[in-house]
């Protein structure tokens, strides 16, 4: 039954693909891009990273090219010669799965709504595929670092691990927090962004991207980007007394190799670097917004 | 862990200000010989856009065919008392390099007007402040640790002295290291660029500040644990630091005498008749290699975690320096020896 929803679904939005602007104005469109990396934002394309990019973009970037201005961002406003056609094959066929992946997700968590009749404990319907395509993520750190990505390995990496972080050195480790309604919220808007995210990298490289795509892309953040973060720090914040409690990866003194760790007081700075983070990054798909889904309206204006 | 560019003696320091010299009879007598006064001398106008906006910044006529890019950045300041020299990148491409302060007007390929693109480069400061200020934090800030000032540990062990002597001899090689880079930048080094940007000394000082302080916790901890192997490790791990200290401080010695001070030639470096410089045989920038060796030796000494991260670090970072060096010897050298690896004989 999931197999057929979802295969409708292609088939609806390749039929609607038909009539569509196809590839958009800035990008090199022969390959998929993994979101250019800025950290747990899903709706970037790459050529726009180059604008005013957040401290913590450019930052990361500097910290990625070392001493050479490498800064993939510009490189992928260029025309670069694509990845070849193997490689645009594989990452046709990775962006499929991945969102046939999110999308199996997505109805499961519809269906075990239906059955049960609560928003509670839906994660568990869930949890395998969840961790599976959330852990499957990692290839794109590879994609970048291999070259048939143009994104920035430091800037896509830093966004995969923290959300495989919060698979599972959250979720899956702090097994009380799991019941959580805010495990559904990140939980709900990583499916959606995904399902969006990986949709519009398929059509890109076919080179048939249907406006819709691109609107849902640049559009739903503005909503499901605070719903994630919300979803995200609620969790992190109910795991953080079972942390106390149990010690869990924490190490102490005194040991041979002179080293402490407290995961609590960890879990406690990560929740502080959101304040930094977040806004920066959701100022700055707001004005890739305005930036992509802006030409669009002027063509509409002209007629 | 110094990024040792070439040496240059010559001695801009603070905000790269050097006062030009505009008459033509100085200016002569600094160039080498070629150059005649002609009787009549054809002078050359000099334009400047902004790089980006292409908005004329300044005009400068009658300017000496023989005047530098360097005295044509003083120039520019005098009528833009903001932008200081270090700060002028002076280029003939808006999208170019930067050209040298010693390229000479007339060898440029410009015509009798020639138009510049200028581009801030922000706020500069020398790199011998950058150098004196992120090595002198981590000395003090060990020896607070070393000391347990307090309101680091357990107020029972304020201002008491650890029970381990690999404690009180680790305190004496890091300190011994930060006192060897504090006088080698004060006495040794010949940097060729005189700035660096601002933001660089916030972010190196938060690296060597951060770590340091990391490491001295850990190390001058009430509860800390000496090397298993105890005094055979020590006395090992020792020698390995001392030795590539003096090889660090040889390395430094000879790159410093490759230049006379004033020049800013660029020359090969070769093995001198210190066995310590022998290692040039193998690698384009030893003293990258003994940094790394005194590091691993502080390591094994102290037998501490954070100290082996901070030895990881310190290499990558140098692996991209030294490649970025060997890539520029190659290039610019034909006959750069080929046995040479960047840092590891060999392997990287």
């Amino acid at each position: 039954m999931n197999i057929y929803l979802i295969v409708f679904i292609y088939l609806f939005l390749n039929y609607a693909s038909q009539n569509e602007d196809g590839s958009e104005v800035e990008r090199t469109s022969r390959f998929s891009t993994t979101l250019p990396g800025v950290a747990h934002v899903p709706f970037l394309t790459p050529a726009v990273v180059q604008e005013r990019r957040p401290l913590i973009v450019a930052v990361m970037s500097a910290a990625a090219s070392g001493t050479s201005k490498a800064a993939h961002g510009d490189v992928a406003a260029k025309r670069k010669k694509g990845p070849g056609a193997l490689a645009t094959a594989y990452l046709v066929i990775y962006n499929v799965v991945m969102t046939a992946g999110w999308l199996v997700i997505a109805v499961g968590l519809v269906r075990a709504y239906l059955a049960r009749g609560s928003y509670h404990g839906l994660y568990y319907s869930i949890e395998k595929p969840l961790k599976f395509f959330q852990t499957g993520a990692v290839l794109e750190i590879l994609h970048c670092a291999v070259g048939i990505v143009p994104s920035s390995v430091v800037l896509t990496g830093f966004q995969v691990m923290s959300r495989v972080f919060l698979t599972w050195a959250v979720t899956h480790s702090v097994k009380e927090v799991q019941s959580e309604d805010s495990v559904l919220l990140f939980v709900t808007a990583w499916t959606v962004t995904e399902i969006i995210r990986y949709s519009f990298y398929t059509f890109s490289l076919l080179n048939h991207l249907p406006y819709l795509i691109k609107w849902a892309r640049y559009t739903f953040f503005i909503v499901l980007y605070p719903m994630g973060v919300t979803g995200e720090l609620l969790t992190i914040y109910a795991a953080l007394p079972y942390v106390q409690k149990t010690g869990l990866y924490s190490v102490t003194l005194p040991n041979k190799y002179n080293f402490s760790f407290d995961y609590y007081t960890f879990l406690i700075l990560i929740m502080i670097s959101y304040i930094p983070l977040f806004p920066q990054l959701y100022f700055h798909m707001i004005r890739q917004r305005k930036k992509v889904l802006g030409h669009i309206e002027d063509y509409g204006k002209v007629e | 862990m110094v990024n040792s560019k070439s040496a240059t003696g010559n001695k801009r320091v603070a905000n790269g200000a050097v006062v030009p010299a505009p008459l033509p009879v100085q200016a002569q007598s600094k160039r080498k010989p070629a150059k005649k006064t002609k009787k009549a001398v054809v002078f050359f106008e000099v334009e400047i856009l902004d790089a980006k906006t292409k908005d004329k910044l300044c005009f400068l006529d009658k300017v000496e065919p023989n005047a530098t890019i360097g005295e044509i950045k003083s120039m520019f300041h005098k009528s833009h008392p903001q932008w200081y020299p270090a700060r002028q990148s002076i280029r003939l491409d808006p999208k170019g390099k930067s050209l040298k302060d010693e390229d000479v007007l007339q060898h440029l390929p410009v015509g009798t007007t020639a138009t510049f693109y200028f581009r801030d480069l922000g706020a500069q400061i020398s790199w011998v402040t950058v150098f004196l200020t992120e090595y002198t934090g981590p000395l003090v800030i060990y020896l607070l640790f070393y000391f347990r000032v307090p309101f680091i540990y357990p107020p029972k062990y304020d201002f008491t002295t650890s029970k381990h002597w690999v404690v009180h001899l680790a305190c004496m090689c890091h300190s011994f290291h930060y006192v060897k880079r504090l006088l080698e930048t004060l006495f040794v080094h010949r940097f060729s660029h005189g700035t660096m940007p601002l933001r660089n000394i916030f972010k190196n000082c938060t690296y060597y500040w951060g770590f340091a302080a990391w490491m001295a916790y850990y190390i001058n901890h009430p509860l800390y644990t000496p090397p298993i192997y105890g005094e055979q490790q020590i006395r090992i791990a020792l020698i390995i630091f001392l030795f590539c200290q003096i090889g660090n401080f040889s390395i430094h010695i000879a790159l410093r005498n490759l230049r006379p001070p004033g020049s800013k030639t660029r020359k090969i470096p070769y093995p001198t008749k210190n066995p310590f410089t022998w290692i040039f045989l193998l690698v384009s920038c030893p003293n990258y290699t003994y940094e790394l060796g005194s590091w691993l030796g502080f390591t094994l000494m102290t037998q501490c975690l954070p100290v082996a991260f901070f030895t990881l670090v310190g290499f990558i970072q140098m692996t991209v320096w030294a490649k970025g060096k060997h890539r520029s010897y190659l290039k610019e050298f034909r006959d750069y020896p080929p046995l040479r690896s960047p840092i590891l004989p060999f392997i990287l």
